[in-house]
């Protein structure tokens, strides 16, 4: 038997290689968009095992419409992503700098 | 250790291997590849914890589609991959820490000991003939019907933001463009003219041949 605290230290493994890539891969606006993919994938696991175990449908509810969203904003993103290229042809973080934030 | 711990451990091991290969390779096509690869994975965790419609719908929607997409981009843009990967060794030790940092104080909450199966308790197992579809959907289009609706209209939004975003109209010197307008207010009177013509009768062929000779 699989322990719901194995469902929630695997998601917890899994968000903190995700967070590790968005601090490691501060130059490639992909790879970041990628790790926010797999951090979302994370919390969902832990919604998913929590639903499981408390029996209850409405986690994976949350889960279906967390889908929903990163799909909207992955979408989203990679529109800016080609759009910034087009205009700067480069997605190197450091080149992006004009608002100077 | 049972079978079902074995496909569960022997998962989360490939889910975690393809996420610390998707953030330290070079290359984002692979980067995107080793993501499919943690999807499914996790995937086939979600299958084992019976949400068995979430689990198709990750590999369909998110390996079928967003990492498709993802893929496209990568392949679409001309990236300089020996300048994307500075820095990375800089912040290794950092990354790194703050990483187990989290862990640790994550593992503390939801470790064993308070989450262990002696305190949660088993948990319902359903039998083969249970719709986890018909259970999800229920409620989906009776208690969060409003919040069904409100997703349809935020993937329509996705749909305009990211055609509205990347259109690009280029200059009419450098493209010819249908005005279907103009098109269809054409009248045959604007391009068609009719020419009145003194009519020449020309000789049949025969009789112009003897005139040659």
């Amino acid at each position: 038997m699989i322990a719901l605290s194995d469902y929630l230290i695997f998601g917890a493994v899994l968000f903190m290689i995700s967070m590790a890539g968005i601090f490691l891969n501060r130059k490639n606006v992909i790879v970041l968009l990628m790790s926010i993919e797999l951090l979302l994938l994370a919390v969902n696991t832990n919604l998913v095992a929590f639903s499981h175990y408390l029996n209850d449908v409405t986690g994976q509810i949350f889960v279906f419409f967390i889908l929903t969203v990163a799909a909207a904003e992955a979408a989203i993103g990679l529109a800016i992503i080609v759009l910034v290229f087009r205009n700067r042809k480069s997605i190197n973080v450091d080149d992006l700098g004009s608002l100077k934030g | 250790m049972t079978f079902e711990q074995f496909i569960f451990y022997l998962l989360a091991t490939i889910a975690t291997i393809a996420g610390l290969m998707m953030i330290s390779v070079k290359n984002p096509v692979k980067a995107a590849l080793w993501l499919v690869l943690a999807f499914i994975s996790t995937a086939g965790i979600w299958i084992m914890a019976q949400a068995e419609f979430l689990g198709l719908v990750l590999i369909l929607v998110y390996v079928g589609a967003v990492m498709v997409l993802f893929l496209f981009v990568v392949m679409m843009l001309d990236i300089n991959m020996a300048i994307l990967k500075e820095g990375f060794t800089r912040y290794l030790p950092l990354g790194a820490m703050a990483a187990v940092a989290i862990f640790a104080l994550m593992y503390m909450v939801i470790g064993p000991e308070h989450f262990g199966l002696e305190v949660t308790g088993s948990p319902v197992v359903h039998p083969a003939n249970y719709s986890n579809t018909e259970a999800i959907a229920i409620p989906l289009y009776t208690t969060h019907a409003y919040a069904f609706v409100l997703a349809a209209v935020l993937l329509l939004l996705g749909i305009v933001a990211a055609i509205a975003l990347t259109l690009r109209r280029r200059p009419t010197t450098e493209v010819r463009y249908q005005d279907v307008d103009k098109q269809v207010k054409t009248l045959a009177a604007d391009r068609f003219r009719m020419v009145k013509m003194e009519t020449v009768i020309e000789k049949d062929i025969v009789s112009k041949e003897e005139d040659d000779k």
